[in-house]
């Protein structure tokens, strides 16, 4: 009987078809919508498109004036201060609130909700409530000068030196009890019995933290790490609403030039070789990621 | 379910109603400012008053902000019955492409080649031999506005020109006065240096730049004069920290910063906080210098519409726009100028009365929206926005970028 079955069954293409069915949209979606989006655009940054999408080819003319574009430079490095101080200080304050957090404090809930609600604000929001604190004329610093130290100053936004990390300060505002949340949840997840065992065994509760558990939550770091970098890539709206890439151009990023470029210059090429650099940038990070998280796996 | 049902049908047949009784057009445009938004009601009410109805698509955050969005609307295939752009260039690819109408019609039958002054204004909305667009203001960058109350605290006279206010900056510095105000949106640095080549390089000079694209000339020493007197502005304009070209013209309203350079939309921002031009405010067209008005300005594009009602609602909503009256009223609260010659501006205030003069006398030029590609004039932006934010970068390393720009501008 089972042999028969076995040999009557239809090629590997049918199995489990009402499944494959369902997944038909979604396939669709990705390699229409990603994958072709992906392509048009590569293809059409050899072209010099202005308002409307032209196929009339220029090589790498776009390329050349992106990188010789002083505003793309300055983009590319405010985003690598940005990356690299987001992603260390969100993980690390995230971490830290939420062993905090899981020492069975009270009022949890209540601490929770506060962490966590900045996170339910939109970007813009965020940046013009950041925009206000960090104004010289009425917010931290004019505070600060009332009450009788006349000499402070801190006015991030409007310093051409130090304006990404008064950006840096709303991002981490706005994410880190994001953060916290997954960690918390990735603490939770972590047995008993374990704490139990590394106290009976006398080791301080920091080493336990350092060489026991964080180890252990190797995927919810992941997990993390993921959604940190796709929000550090496709920065924007917070540029926009706390400095709108000023003073001068000093906090530009990558998303605000391919915007700009795309639709108030109306010179669809350059935004899209600008958008192209992006995602070789993301890809030079996420191919050899992908390669040791999920092609070592296989071979381990 | 029932219920929702009902709401649905309900809702249906209302704007159904609604649609029966008089045909909407919608209306996008960037007037928000409190001076541009009374400005903007005279001419819903205009139409509203044709039996029509206007409907109000304001996007805040300025030109730059709102642009793309009409435009992706636009090719979208989601179109709005009419869109405010300036003139010029910025619509001309969606003209190319076929999506706008063209008003040859309305045009003709109320003489518009005949009435609108100067004819540039016209020959922006003109591509092909048709008109496009009905230009509704006339725009003019060149205006340096000061507040007296601002001088008076200093204890230094309400200069006169351009040299004077950089030598009376030393004086407002001391009274804790900012001497110049520069938002930070990146389009007021771009036209305040505009602004500044017209009056210091003249008008040759500046068409030899933005009309012949001539890169040795925008490298010359002409230029580099007016490099030093932006070098001098942006030491001016340190401590300006706002964004918005209304905030900055607020610091000048209220007496914090002495003197703005900006077009004539300010007018409408001063007319709103009541005060009046000669006594609590002084304008200078041409920073004092050089008086010439630049004639760009703002104007409606009918993006082209299968509803035969709408379309022709566009063609009233055209004829409107232009009336007299609509002209008188929609500018004397927006500052600007009309682009009629015939029409009465009794009304008219101190600083509108210059300018009107300048106009009668011919002394015009075209606008950099008129000449440069929505490109060139981005390019332009980040450039200024960088040097006048930074002031390690020196005049000579600004002059070299720019002829860069302009060897490269089409």
């Amino acid at each position: 009987m089972t042999e028969q079955v076995h040999a009557r069954r239809p090629s590997q293409l049918l199995r489990n078809l009402n499944s494959k069915i369902a997944s038909i949209p979604m396939i669709l979606t990705a390699s229409v919508v990603f994958f072709g989006g992906t392509i048009w655009t590569i293809v059409y940054s050899f072209t010099n498109s202005k308002l409307l999408p032209r196929l009339k080819w220029v090589g790498l003319d776009q390329y050349e004036r992106l990188w010789s574009a002083p505003r793309w430079i300055i983009s590319i490095e405010n985003l690598a201060i940005y990356g690299i101080l987001s992603l260390i200080f969100s993980l690390l304050i995230g971490f830290v609130l939420a062993a905090f957090m899981d020492q069975k404090i009270r009022f949890e809930n209540t601490f929770r909700t506060i962490f966590l609600y900045p996170f339910a604000l939109s970007f813009i929001v965020t940046g013009l409530v950041w925009q206000w604190i960090l104004n010289p004329d009425f917010g931290v610093q004019s505070i600060v000068r009332s009450l009788g130290w006349t000499d402070f100053t801190f006015n991030p936004l409007y310093t051409q030196s130090i304006v990404i990390y008064g950006i840096l300060i709303a991002a981490l505002w706005q994410g880190t009890g994001l953060v916290m949340c997954l960690m918390l949840a990735g603490l939770r997840g972590i047995d008993e019995d374990i704490w139990k065992a590394a106290r009976v065994d006398g080791i301080p509760m920091w080493k336990t933290y350092v060489f026991v558990i964080i180890p252990m939550m190797r995927p919810v770091f992941i997990t993390t790490l993921v959604i940190i970098a796709s929000g550090i890539v496709r920065v924007y709206d917070l540029v926009v609403a706390q400095t709108s890439g000023g003073p001068g151009i000093a906090s530009e990023v990558p998303a605000k030039y391919v915007y700009d470029y795309m639709f108030q210059a109306q010179n669809l090429g350059q935004g899209f070789a600008a958008s192209t650099m992006m995602l070789i940038t993301v890809s030079i990070v996420i191919i050899p990621w992908a390669f040791l998280e999920f092609g070592g796996k296989k071979r381990g | 379910m029932k219920a929702l049902r009902m709401i649905l049908v309900a809702a249906t047949a209302l704007s159904a109603a609604t649609a029966a009784s008089a045909t909407d057009l919608e209306v996008t445009h960037w007037w928000t400012s409190g001076g541009e938004a009374a400005a903007v009601a005279e001419l819903a009410k205009a139409f509203d008053a044709t039996g029509n109805h206007w409907v109000d698509g304001a996007i805040a955050g300025s030109g730059g902000t709102a642009r793309p969005i009409m435009i992706s609307r636009i090719t979208g295939g989601d179109p709005m019955g009419a869109t405010q752009f300036n003139h010029g260039r910025q619509a001309e690819e969606l003209v190319q492409a076929g999506l706008m109408r063209d008003l040859e019609s309305v045009a003709e039958a109320e003489h518009w080649r005949d009435i609108i002054r100067p004819s540039s204004l016209l020959d922006s909305c003109t591509i092909d031999g048709k008109i496009y667009c009905a230009p509704v203001n006339i725009h003019s960058w060149q205006w340096l506005w000061l507040s007296n109350a601002a001088f008076d605290k200093a204890g230094v006279a309400v200069p006169k020109n351009w040299d004077e206010f950089v030598a009376a900056a030393p004086a407002l510095e001391k009274a804790g006065i900012i001497p110049l105000a520069v938002g930070g949106q990146p389009w007021q640095a771009a036209g305040a240096f505009d602004v500044l080549m017209v009056a210091i390089a003249g008008k040759d000079t500046f068409y030899k730049v933005f009309k012949d694209k001539d890169a040795d000339v925008a490298a010359g020493p002409e230029i580099a004069k007016v490099f030093k007197a932006a070098d001098d502005a942006r030491k001016m304009s340190k401590g300006t920290n706002v964004q918005d070209w209304n905030q900055a013209t607020n610091l000048v309203i209220t007496g914090k910063a002495g003197g703005q350079i900006m077009g004539d939309w300010a007018q409408g921002e001063f007319a709103l906080a009541g005060q009046v031009a000669g006594k609590d405010y002084t304008c200078l067209p041409g920073l004092g210098v050089n008086e010439i008005i630049s004639t760009g300005g703002d104007a409606f594009y009918f993006p082209k519409l299968d509803d035969p009602e709408k379309s022709k609602a566009q063609e009233v909503l055209a004829s409107t726009l232009l009336a007299p009256a609509t002209q008188v009223a929609f500018n004397l609260k927006k500052g600007s100028l009309p682009v009629r010659g015939d029409v009465d501006l009794a009304a008219a205030n101190d600083c509108m009365k210059k300018g009107l003069e300048i106009l009668q006398k011919g002394n015009v030029i075209e606008g950099t929206d008129q000449l440069l590609s929505a490109d060139s004039q981005k390019q332009k932006e980040d450039l200024f926005s960088e040097f006048f934010a930074n002031p390690s970068m020196t005049p000579e390393d600004a002059q070299k970028r720019f002829a860069d720009i302009i060897a490269s501008a089409d």
